[in-house]
């Protein structure tokens, strides 16, 4: 049987995903996505025509507030947790050869 | 004895009377934690200065007679995946193991008010995602019934540390069955409470449209106070529900003539252990003595709701998970060529693999040219799902079952199988699609491992739901049964 997805795709998921993996863990996640990607294929026993899709199970839209501007988080604590920053900026790889 | 015991009411009465100080209670909690955690390794991180210190401020409250909070002075454990501001939330994964948070998520703000004491963040599986707390990246739990056991997941650490008497209540999150599972498999009380009834706010989140924080407790009683306190609407919150809160132990009095039983045929059936479905019929016969009615039912879509969560929950998770980026905060790779590439190695080294399996599948299900086979017919499934139970509940009060198909299972024994981990939840996924909410209780034991009966209500009648667990509780005495560490 076909499989549901291939090695290929996997890696361009990983990719999407910004997930880098080894070849060995390409060909282990290719296998076990197969399998669950085939389960999930039972959905297909299933008639949906003219059913809504539910992404939200309370019956509510658009909840609204006042823009009411409050005071933000103070540089210190916004570095707190940053893994590089120097002078109260995170620092990143340069992005612009 | 242990001071935990004794359920909130009674330990109120005994700080009142002086006979114990909250000083005591913390203690106990520690104590015990020196004892025993280092078999049941049910905490991450632990937060005993803090936790003296506010005790101190609390027994001089108490000397001063303003004991306020509804949970004054009860010492509490909590999922390392609600933040807490200036204690370290790791979520059980090695990407947020220098994370000290700089808010409080708005359940610990609740807890604030309610007065009741942080002992210190659970293990639990990595970022919520498994069914037996065997992905954490720091340390597996086991069950305190029998340490060759897991505790079930992904809250098992906050289940375990209930069961070995290390607190007396803990928090726990619940995305497809992360707080009734692990309830079930270590013996104690753990509620998934209706979507929406609790802010989410401080959650780190996994899927949001499922996941929900709730209580596990050793007693009804206790869970419903506990409820209470965090209960409500949120402006943090938008997806938090502008419903009014009732008094929850209101129904606690263990009446439930007339009650309205339905019990779907497809949670006892196949995949079922015997033993487990023996427990659940006997269940239903002291249902039925305390005046309740049951009638078989069916969930006809049940067979379908695995498939479902776990395509709608991994789509979620794979965008909610993108926030890790090795930039603002968490683990970042060193020797990075360029920005992406410090994505792709900070993310690589920083999630375990069942985290990066279901980022993958959720991005596939996502993904160009696979969302309407995929995700959206997973979306149409769930609309089915939450018919069934709207369905059942036009003419029955609650549903009743079991929590698990089978008792807590060794560690080790699924771990290299992710579909037959996933079927530990089959009976307890159903809810979080439906969005209802569902308690698991004691209701027996299976070669000396705890078995759980799930109850599940209507959309906010959490009511109902304490008032037939309280009932079943009274009427018999598996909730007393300790496990011996």
């Amino acid at each position: 049987m076909m499989s549901r997805i291939t090695i290929e795709e996997v890696k361009h998921v990983a990719n999407l995903a910004r997930l880098a993996i080894t070849e060995e863990e390409a060909e282990k996640f290719q296998k076990q996505l197969d399998a669950i990607i085939s389960f999930a294929e039972q959905l297909n026993e299933l008639d949906t025509e003219g059913i809504e899709p539910t992404s939200h199970v309370l019956d509510m839209k658009n909840v609204m507030r006042e823009d009411v501007p409050t005071k933000g988080l103070s540089i210190e604590e916004v570095v707190k947790n940053a893994p590089d920053h120097q002078d109260g900026q995170i620092k990143v790889p340069s992005i612009i050869e | 004895m242990s001071l935990f015991d004794h359920k909130v009411r009674d330990l109120h009465e005994l700080l009142q009377k002086k006979e114990v100080s909250v000083t005591d209670l913390v203690k106990e909690s520690y104590n015990r934690i020196k004892d025993v955690d280092d078999k049941v390794q049910a905490f991450v991180t632990l937060d005993e200065e803090n936790a003296l210190n506010t005790a101190k401020l609390l027994d001089e409250k108490l000397i001063a007679g303003q004991m306020q909070g509804s949970l004054f002075g009860m010492p509490i454990g909590i999922k390392d995946n609600i933040v807490t501001k200036d204690l370290r939330t790791t979520c059980s994964s090695k990407i947020l193991e220098n994370f000290t948070p700089i808010y409080n998520a708005s359940v610990m703000e609740k807890l604030h008010n309610a007065e009741t004491i942080t002992i210190g963040k659970l293990n639990m599986d990595e970022f919520a995602m498994g069914s037996s707390t065997e992905n954490s990246y720091y340390q597996k739990t086991k069950n305190p019934w029998n340490l060759n056991t897991v505790p079930g997941g992904s809250s098992g650490g906050s289940a375990a540390s209930v069961a070995a008497g290390e607190v007396l209540f803990s928090l726990g999150s619940d995305t497809g069955g992360s707080i009734r599972q692990p309830a079930a498999y270590c013996g104690v009380v753990g509620l998934k409470p209706t979507y929406g009834r609790i802010s989410r706010f401080g959650l780190v989140a996994f899927a949001s449209s499922l996941d929900q924080i709730g209580p596990i407790t050793r007693n009804v009683e206790d869970n419903a106070y506990l409820l209470q306190a965090i209960s409500g609407v949120d402006p943090m919150d938008s997806t938090s529900a502008n419903v009014a809160v009732p008094d929850f132990t209101k129904g606690l009095t263990g009446d439930i003539k007339g009650l309205k039983i339905a019990v779907p045929k497809e949670y006892l059936g196949e995949g079922v252990q015997e033993d487990v479905r023996n427990s659940v019929l006997e269940a239903l016969k002291v249902l039925e003595k305390l005046g309740a009615t049951w009638e078989e039912v069916s969930l006809p879509h049940s067979k379908y709701a695995l498939a479902t969560y776990y395509l709608l929950s991994s789509s979620e998770a794979s965008a909610n998970l993108s926030r890790f980026d090795g930039i603002r905060y968490g683990y970042r790779a060193e020797d990075a060529e360029s920005l992406i590439d410090l994505y792709k190695k900070s993310r690589a080294e920083g999630f375990g693999d069942e985290v990066k399996r279901r980022i993958m599948l959720g991005t596939f299900a996502l993904s160009s040219g696979y969302y309407d086979a995929y995700y959206k017919k997973a979306q149409k499934v769930r609309t089915l799902i939450k018919k069934d139970f709207e369905d059942v509940f036009e003419k029955y009060d609650v549903i009743v079952g079991p929590t698990t198909p089978t008792p807590a299972f060794k560690i080790g024994e699924n771990v290299d199988d992710p579909l037959t981990m996933y079927a530990n939840d089959i009976l307890t996924i159903p809810v979080n699609l439906a969005g209802v909410p569902g308690i698991s209780v004691p209701c027996g034991f299976s070669n000396g491992l705890p078995l759980g009966l799930q109850i599940i209500g209507k959309h906010f009648d959490e009511q109902s739901i304490y008032k037939v667990a309280y009932a079943f509780e009274q009427a018999t005495d598996y909730h007393q049964q300790k496990p011996t560490l």
